[in-house]
């Protein structure tokens, strides 16, 4: 057993470490250190930096811009991202219709979109979620039908995180609503958000930021050569795509960047008895322990990563514990934030550049609210349970 | 012993209810917090003529004189209804009168104050001095008529409202209290987590009378402050029972998988140990205000005070964390009442220090 990182792996690195250190924007720098909200043009912005490097899509295929990276040199490169506090990926492109496209997708399909998404010329969403359709995911009721060479798109969908940047959402939707097994009648569609018929609205979160939206679809013409894979096998997509969201929920890299500089405001910041609050036993424990967590959470990743770069196969359900722990992780550091700043932390919506508000302390608030929806977004760690109790224990 | 209200304490606590269900209702309160003051002039004249304002003050100055558990009804109505009137920050600075100050200046503040005319705020907390209540750099100088204040003070809840501050300040003799006028301060306000007012006030020479021995306010505060600690306890109980109450109507109508959800046994275990923690609270809040009516020693009314609030604080944490996650994602919402009740909750598991800090004043109360 050797824990350790290789020396090329090492040398891999530092030289992602010092690239991201020379070309991250100054302005997205601080923009993402301060928790501020970033618009449709910054994500792209750095989506473009990256593409411009080759980097902006590891994971795919060389011929379409893959890296050709193997598993731990991708990891280290998402953790090094989150580490420098780089804007994130767009992940709905990238991460989920990309690779969506490069199994199941047409060769029409891929040459159409695939360039399109790794230059970052479209911003993508996701259209899965539905007012009555949450954790059970296969009770959605938009309907798909079909009309000569189109389908027609009735519904709605809930919870799109920035539908209002989009041009293109991927949608299941219902193409056969007789079917005594639900996830049989589920098709995956793909969707110009600019069709008539298309309202996007935004629903607040208790942050007041604008992040998550209801998109509603009124008689909307979807042409048919826009049906991924075939018609009634949306089920199929989606649980491989699934599989892919979650491979990326641990954020270690954001979490030991939030650990150092918890760690750096505590010890400056005086306690009650006036000495640094990292010096009080109980808040330092309590430090402790997220750290050992974030250990805990790391090098269970590193030990998936190792079975998947030798099996090369993924590591199946206990990917679950990953969105588990690291969304608790993440949880855990923003409510020990608010404790470490204390009273200070009441304020809600500090400006990010105002004298009386550290860096630290600014926007803190609105983010322990934001933050709880780790705990409930790409597939509530409630279900992410049920999936290891059933698929790995067989309960 | 006897856990229920009195006849007219339990009369107070429905007419209050009452009144804050019909108007106070979550799209009223959503309209006020919106508004420029963010209160309401109307509601809270209406507080002051059910009595609220005169509540813990004594009749010589038009109050009732009651005390904490008097109050614990009126505290759980707004917690229930997210009440963000400057209510308890009135209430510490007219307590912080009527413990320290002189009979002139009872009568000046007081009655005004009972009848509704004028609201109070205490500027205490400062930058550094976390839940430390004897850490105040502010100082006060003998001037030619009374005293000039300097000093900076953070997050005074009620402060944009407030007519006068009750402000803590150091002079050669210690800490000491002093009443001073709030057009004489630099206020920059702002809305809490929360949605309350609040504001950080900078005093540069503000004219200021003393309120009490100079040099002796630490007794005085530390009396307030467990007073106003032992409220918000019951403050907390009236929230939480809201998210529970609200939190287990979801999982009877929630559908998903073709049942609801409180048909799932480990979201029943969940809901249950929401529903304890809400009872615990609630003893502990009756804990809390009966030791701070009883007059005993100090020692025995911080040890309550500092057991209530470790217990209401985490129960706050578990209840509030708990009610938006079994929400899912419409718990996150602007729109549902449970967010708001999310914040109030995370507040209150901070106010007047959060479950360490008093751990360790219980730990060390129990070793003195």
């Amino acid at each position: 057993m050797d824990l350790n990182y290789s020396q090329e792996e090492s040398a891999f690195r530092d030289e992602i470490r010092g690239w991201l250190k020379a070309n991250l924007p100054q302005d997205l720098r601080d923009k993402m250190a301060n928790h501020q909200e970033l618009s449709r043009d910054d994500l792209l912005r750095w989506h473009k930096i990256l593409a411009k490097k080759g980097w902006v899509a590891p994971a795919w295929p060389k011929e379409w811009g893959g890296t050709g990276w193997n598993v731990v040199q991708r990891y280290i490169f998402e953790e090094e991202c989150g580490y420098a506090g780089t804007p994130p990926i767009v992940s709905f492109s990238m991460h989920m219709c990309g690779p969506v496209l490069l199994r199941f997708g047409t060769e029409a399909q891929k040459k159409k979109f695939l360039p399109r998404m790794y230059n970052g010329e479209d911003f993508w969403c996701q259209g899965y979620s539905e007012p009555g359709s949450g954790s059970d995911l296969a009770s959605l009721k938009t309907k798909a039908e079909r009309q000569g060479d189109h389908y027609i798109v009735n519904g709605q969908k809930i919870w799109t995180t920035l539908g209002h940047y989009g041009d293109w959402i991927f949608c299941l939707v219902r193409t056969d609503a007789t079917l005594s097994k639900r996830q049989e009648g589920i098709s995956f569609l793909l969707i110009d958000m600019k069709t008539p018929g298309i309202t996007v609205r935004p629903l607040v979160l208790m942050d007041q930021y604008r992040e998550v939206n209801e998109v509603f679809f009124d008689n909307v013409k979807v042409p048919a050569e826009n049906l991924v894979y075939e018609e009634g096998k949306g089920w199929t997509v989606a649980k491989y795509l699934l599989g892919h969201e979650r491979m990326n929920t641990g954020r270690i890299g954001a979490s030991k960047r939030e650990l150092a500089k918890l760690k750096d405001f505590a010890a400056k910041q005086p306690g009650d008895d006036g000495q640094p609050l990292i010096e009080d036993a109980r808040f330092r424990d309590r430090l402790t322990r997220l750290e050992v967590e974030l250990m805990a959470l790391e090098i269970t990743n590193l030990r998936f990563l190792d079975q998947m770069r030798r099996s090369g196969q993924p590591p199946g359900a206990d990917v679950s514990m990953l969105k588990i722990k690291g969304t608790e992780i993440q949880q855990g550091l923003t409510e020990l934030s608010m404790q470490a700043v204390g009273p200070l932390a009441q304020p809600f919506r500090p400006v990010a550049n105002d004298p009386d508000f550290d860096q630290f302390t600014a926007g803190l608030a609105p983010r322990y609210c934001n933050f709880r929806k780790t705990t409930i977004y790409a597939g509530s760690n409630e279900i992410q349970r049920n999936i290891i109790s059933k698929m790995t224990l067989g309960l | 012993m006897n856990f229920d209200y009195n006849e007219e304490q339990q009369l107070l606590a429905d007419s209050v209810r009452r009144f804050l269900a019909k108007d106070y209702a979550f799209e009223a309160r959503k309209k006020i917090v919106a508004s420029k003051e963010g209160w309401s002039a109307g509601i809270w004249a209406q507080l002051a003529e059910m009595g609220l304002t005169g509540l813990p003050f004594s009749p010589d100055h038009g109050g009732f004189g009651g005390g904490a558990v008097d109050l614990m009804g009126v505290m759980e109505a707004a917690g229930d209804a997210l009440l963000v009137e400057p209510y308890l920050p009135t209430l510490m600075g007219g307590l912080l009168v009527a413990r320290a100050g002189s009979v002139a200046q009872k009568k000046a503040i007081l009655p005004a104050l009972v009848e509704g005319k004028l609201k109070l705020a205490f500027a205490h907390t400062e930058k550094g001095a976390r839940y430390n209540l004897a850490k105040v750099e502010a100082t006060a100088k003998k001037a030619a008529a009374g005293w000039e204040i300097t000093g900076d003070k953070r997050v005074v809840l009620g402060a944009p409202a407030a007519d006068k501050l009750v402000v803590s300040a150091k002079t050669e003799k210690g800490l000491s209290l002093f009443v001073v006028d709030s057009k004489d301060t630099k206020i920059k306000p702002y809305v809490t987590l929360d949605e309350q007012r609040a504001g950080d006030v900078v005093l540069k020479g503000a004219k200021g009378e003393l309120l009490g021995a100079e040099g002796g306010a630490l007794p005085a505060i530390e009396e307030v402050v467990d007073f106003a600690t032992a409220l918000v306890c019951a403050e907390a109980v009236g929230a939480m029972k809201f998210a529970c109450d609200t939190t287990l109507e979801y999982l009877k109508t929630r559908k998903q998988f073709g049942v609801p959800i409180g048909t799932f046994q480990a979201l029943q275990h969940r809901m249950v140990d929401m529903y304890i923690a809400h009872e615990q609270a609630r003893s502990m809040a009756c804990l809390a205000c009966s030791k701070v009516d009883a007059n005993a020693d100090a020692k025995e009314r911080a040890r309550a005070v500092s057991a209530a609030k470790i217990k209401i604080s985490d129960n706050a944490r578990l209840i509030s964390q708990e009610s938006v996650q079994l929400h899912g994602g419409m718990g996150m919402t602007e729109e549902l009442k449970v967010s708001h009740t999310f914040r109030r909750l995370t507040v209150i598991a901070q106010q007047f220090g959060d479950a360490d800090h008093h751990l360790a004043r219980f730990a060390e109360l129990d070793r003195a």
